[in-house]
């Protein structure tokens, strides 16, 4: 993706990471920002589904042909489907982040938490 | 003396009025003076080439290498012959003193080379992806047993008696670090038998041949591994693989191996390399270089060193190893070696080997006070039991011009009465009679000296 | 493009069925059917599928490949850190000698007492060079010994009944570094640099606790720049009772000028390949042996080269110890890289220690003469030095402005440098510099060299003012021109399908 975007409909987090949340489930992507920063990125290990995954802490890795990055959880959860398209194409990310690149859905433990998340604004403030 | 420098007396003041300070001694202001050497480090002043020659021949001379004795000495590095064009190719500058390559663009004969040995390596293991070379065959061991803990989390590995002692000593240095528990389980009748593997096995580390020479089957262990959840790491004798089953057809995740038989000296013992092979399942967790192909922005083929995420330069900390420098120059001998002997060849110099290793033994298991150790089948070493004292008959045929082994009793306290005795291609036939007489000679007068004591 | 004649294909795509190199020696023994030997069940249905191809194509082949590669002795490699000096060719003739070469290295010690001595008496140079009293040879190259140091440290630490889970390192490492702490079981704390280069002391000090087992520096930096501050690190570090590692990738500019044991550093690490001119090999082989002091002595790996008093009258008797019950075991196989040994050796004895001394010198003013060439030629503001203080034997510029400025990144400068027949420096390390040009001369290159040098980077920067798009789309007169990484990475093809 060309242009920088991050969409106002999506929640964020200050490690580059974004959420859509629906109800009691959410997708979880990386931002644009970390997808540029990264550069193309060659894989993406795919966690297990069922695992759980901790509010700011990471729960997979982006790498990119020079370096490796943490992705980290903007919320707490049970993973419930995994992008396997991401296997084939990693590059997706870089090209639809917010939308074919997703990265899981997970199951919420606590929605409340979304309300520590960034908005769109915000989240581009800390970029500067 | 030299330093192979080049600037002048004239030069280093033009440089030193360019950079602007007076002397050269400016430069290290930034010392303080409490730690300045002060003095001339206490070595012996720098000579010329020809007395640098002649101290190194006579160190030389002070040696007995293969070249004084007829050597049956194995256990780990064979006396094989170096074909002379290996000497030629890697001693050509383009080879022998390039640096890792970095900027692929002109490394590109470096890189070929990596993924040919890499492809040559997984054709000999049937493994389907290797890694271009680590330091050497025990701490290949070592960094197997790393992979192995960052795959699955495991805290033990089983590990065989068969496995040469010093792969076992390196294993148990490095889990210490990374913190890992080690079960020996001991030969029985020469060959691994497994105990009942729990959750707790993170792998299970064979050898094949193991250190007594005997062919281990390895497929029925490796099952046993796979249905502990557990991995097999297991280290192998390269051209005995023209032979046996390979790895990959046994069900091991992770070969490794001494690669000095393919065309590396012995050289006291390094530099050579260390292979590593493994499924496809575990390329990413692979310790050291990958060569891999892909195209230019012209669509041309080439290589670049790939998957590098997984390494220190850029993981860090988290890395599936800290190597940097591995065995670039000696792999290449390798893959040479391998092209030399090529598909016929390796298969013609293991039959060769494995008859003679063959003959070897028939005849040494009739000579009085000898015995075999192990009657199973062997490809290029045997281990035999004396009734006299190992390093004493060694003492006696090397007195004679003959090497006859390793003494198993420096390791296996348990074999106290072993000895190890290796051939390889160099050993004719009639090196091999002489063996005979000369052991058999040896063992003799020890035991008549041990009855006159007694 | 490669040179006429040079097809681009692989070994393995050269193989004709049937075709031979190699002549096996004739069976001179009784042949006994091969299901007698080794059953049908325990041996390989179909040969490994090597390559059939008669030895004059061999040679060839790996002339023609070896011909897209780039040579120290072709050219010159200006890559900080790594020390790419003049491999000197009677090292090769002496390490082919048969004495050294065919030794087995279970040779009894009384067959190889040519070979322990030069190793007892590299053991001794080394340790005079680094001011420490004890010598292992044994790692195979610099993180194999950065390994057993920390793994010394570990069993230091130990013996002492002493807990320890942190080793400290600077925010300049190099990669290996934090690497190895995780091998040996510790936790990584990184510290800061300063604005003069040098670690942040205060950093230090808030994060040299009670529970560091050691601090791993190297000194000068991978920045180039003597650690000004390295008296106070060393009483804070060993004020917490931790030990002081050094990382001897930069040894090259401190030879018989001061020493890292009196600087007091409690173990050092030495690159063979680096300072004591081991060919590189084109990544490998190397050789990493470790100097420590007293206290660590007993932790050493094993076996130890010792020297024993003459028996007999007959001479000293070198051997090799295994009796050490605190050590911390083995790292490898037999002894290490021997024939790396000889090499070095053979270097140390024709340098002696006015040769090494001037190497250290050359290769400061080398550094320190570029620089200031660099400057001269109108590249600072552009590349400007990162940190404003006499560089030691190497410094490290920003591409920063450059990027800016010019609309080229250091790799694309790196690129560009090719196309000049120059090995491009080191790029973007050390980390903490924004797109980092590390570069070394070593004290082999000539002046002219040196002012070929930057006359072409000063020549590349005024190439970009008019056009960037050179530079971004260089090399052009290489072998093959920029390679498609991600593709490599995404879908890796690691060898070759038969």
């Amino acid at each position: 993706m060309a242009e920088a975007s991050y969409p106002d409909d999506l929640l964020y987090h200050s490690e580059h990471d974004w959420a859509r949340v629906d109800g009691d489930t959410a997708t979880f992507g990386i931002t644009w920002y970390a997808q540029e920063a990264l550069g193309e990125v060659v894989f993406f290990e795919a966690p297990k589904v069922g695992a759980t995954i901790e509010k700011d802490e990471p729960y997979t890795e982006v790498e990119s042909v020079k370096a490796v990055s943490d992705v980290i959880a903007p919320l707490s959860g049970e993973i419930i489907e995994v992008n396997s398209a991401l296997g084939d194409k990693p590059e997706t990310i870089n090209e639809d982040p917010y939308g074919e690149g997703w990265l899981v859905k997970v199951k919420l433990a606590d929605p409340s938490q979304a309300d520590s998340l960034l908005d769109a604004a915000a989240y581009q403030a800390t970029l500067t | 003396m030299t330093s192979y420098v080049s600037a002048t007396e004239a030069e280093r003041r033009e440089m030193l009025a360019t950079i602007g300070v007076g002397s050269i001694e400016d430069l290290f202001a930034e010392i303080p003076s409490g730690l300045r050497l002060g003095r001339a480090l206490a070595l012996d002043a720098g000579l010329s080439e020809q007395e640098v020659y002649d101290e190194l021949r006579a160190l030389a001379a002070r040696n007995v290498s293969a070249e004084d004795e007829v050597s049956f000495l194995g256990a780990g590095m064979y006396d094989h012959y170096v074909p002379a064009l290996i000497d030629s190719i890697i001693s050509r500058s383009e080879f022998l003193t390039p640096y890792t390559p970095y900027q692929p663009e002109i490394s590109q004969g470096g890189l070929q080379a990596m993924f040919e040995y890499q492809t040559a390596i997984s054709e000999l293991t049937a493994l389907p992806v290797s890694n271009a070379s680590v330091y050497e065959g025990p701490s290949a061991v070592a960094a197997a047993g790393y992979v192995a803990k960052l795959e699955n989390h495991r805290g033990r590995f089983v590990v065989s008696r068969g496995v040469h002692p010093h792969a076992r000593e390196t294993l148990a240095t490095l889990a210490k670090g990374y913190g890992m528990e080690i079960e020996e389980v001991p030969l029985r009748d020469g060959v691994t038998q497994l105990p009942a593997l729990d959750e707790g096995v993170s792998a299970v580390v064979l050898q094949q041949p193991n250190f007594l020479g005997v062919v281990e089957d390895i497929a029925p262990l490796a099952a046993g591994a796979r249905a502990a959840g557990a991995l097999t790491i297991c280290s192998c004798d390269p051209i005995p693989l023209a032979l046996l089953k390979p790895p990959g057809e046994c069900g091991v995740d992770v070969a490794v191996g001494e690669g000095q038989t393919l065309g590396n000296r012995l050289d006291f013992g390094g530099p050579s390399f260390g292979f590593f092979a493994a499924t496809e399942a575990l390329l990413r967790r692979m310790p050291g270089r990958i060569a891999g192909e892909t195209t230019d922005v012209e669509g041309r083929r080439g290589f670049v060193l790939t998957l590098q995420t997984r390494e220190q330069h850029i993981r860090r900390e988290r890395a599936t190893s800290n190597i940097c420098t591995s065995q670039a120059l000696n792999a290449l001998a390798g893959v040479i070696y391998l092209s030399w002997l090529g598909r016929r060849g390796l298969v013609e110099l293991a039959e060769l080997m494995l008859q003679r290793t063959a003959y070897a033994r028939e005849q040494l298991a009739a000579v009085p006070g000898v015995e075999l150790l192990v009657e199973r089948p062997v490809v290029r070493e045997l281990a035999l039991r004396l009734d006299a004292p190992v390093e004493r008959v060694i003492a006696r045929c090397r007195e004679q011009g003959i090497n006859p082994g390793y003494p198993l009793g420096r390791d296996y306290p348990e074999l106290a009465d072993g000895l190890l005795v290796a051939i390889t291609e160099r050993r004719t036939r009639a090196d091999i009679d002489r063996l005979v007489a000369v052991l058999g000679a040896a063992v003799a007068t020890e035991l008549e000296t041990m009855a006159v004591r007694a | 493009m490669n040179r006429p004649g040079d097809d681009g294909l692989t070994i393995f795509e050269r193989s004709r069925p049937g075709r031979r190199a190699f002549v096996a020696p004739a069976l001179d023994v009784p042949e006994r059917p091969l299901d007698e030997l080794l059953p049908a069940e325990l041996r390989r249905a179909e040969p490994p599928r090597l390559p059939e191809v008669a030895e004059p194509e061999i040679v060839r082949h790996y002339n023609r490949l070896s011909r897209r590669n780039f040579d120290l002795d072709t050219g010159f490699y200006p890559l900080g850190s790594c020390t790419m000096k003049y491999n000197p060719k009677l090292h090769e003739r002496v390490a082919a000698l048969p004495g050294h070469a065919r030794l087995h290295p279970l040779q009894d010690p009384s067959g190889a007492q040519g070979a322990l001595e030069l190793m007892w008496k590299l053991q001794r140079s080394l340790g005079e060079i680094a001011g420490l009293p004890h010598v292992s040879l044994q790692p195979s190259a610099g993180s194999h010994g950065e390994l057993a140091g920390v793994l010394l440290t570990r069993a230091y630490h130990e013996d002492r009944g002493d807990q320890r889970t942190k080793v400290l390192t600077p925010d300049t490492a190099h990669g290996t570094n934090p690497a190895t702490v995780t091998m040996a079981g510790y936790e990584v704390v990184k510290i800061g640099t300063d604005a003069r280069g040098n670690v942040d002391l205060d950093d230090l000090r808030n994060k040299a606790t009670e529970d560091v087992a050691c601090l791993m520096l190297t000194n000068p930096s991978t920045v180039g720049l003597f650690e000004e501050g390295i008296e106070e690190i060393e009483r804070i570090v060993h004020g917490v009772g931790a030990t002081l590692y050094y990382d001897g990738a930069n040894l090259n500019a401190i030879m018989g000028i001061c020493r890292p044991g009196d600087m007091g550093f409690d173990i050092v690490h030495f690159n063979l390949h680096k300072s004591f001119t081991q060919p590189h090999g084109g990544g490998g082989p190397g050789s990493g042996p470790i100097a420590v002091a007293e206290r660590i002595e007993p932790y050493l790996p094993r076996p130890q080269v010792v020297v024993r008093e003459a028996r007999n009258g007959s001479g000293p008797h070198y051997d090799l110890d295994y009796d050490r019950p605190k050590s911390i075991g083995r790292l490898r196989g037999f002894q290490g890289n021997y024939g790396v040994f000889v090499r070095s050796y053979a270097y140390i004895r024709s340098l002696g220690a006015a040769g090494l001394r001037e190497v250290s010198e050359v290769a400061v003013l080398n550094a320190n003469y570029l620089l200031a060439r660099l400057r001269r030629e109108g590249v600072m503001e552009y590349l400007p030095s990162a940190y404003d203080r006499i560089c030691m034997h190497e410094f490290v510029l920003s591409g920063a402005p450059m990027k800016r400025e010019l609309q080229i990144k250091t790799l694309d400068l790196a690129k560009r440098l090719l196309d000049f027949g120059v090995h491009p420096p080191t790029v973007y390390f050390p980390l903490i510099v924004d797109e980092a040009l590390l570069i070394e001369p070593t004290e082999t290159e000539t002046k002219e060299t040196l002012d070929r040098f930057a006359d072409i980077v000063a020549e590349i920067l005024r190439e970009a003012a008019e056009d960037p798009e050179v530079a971004r789309n260089a090399p052009y007169t290489t072998p093959v021109r920029r390679l498609d990484e991600a593709q490599a990475a995404r879908h890796p093809v690691v060898r070759q399908a038969l």
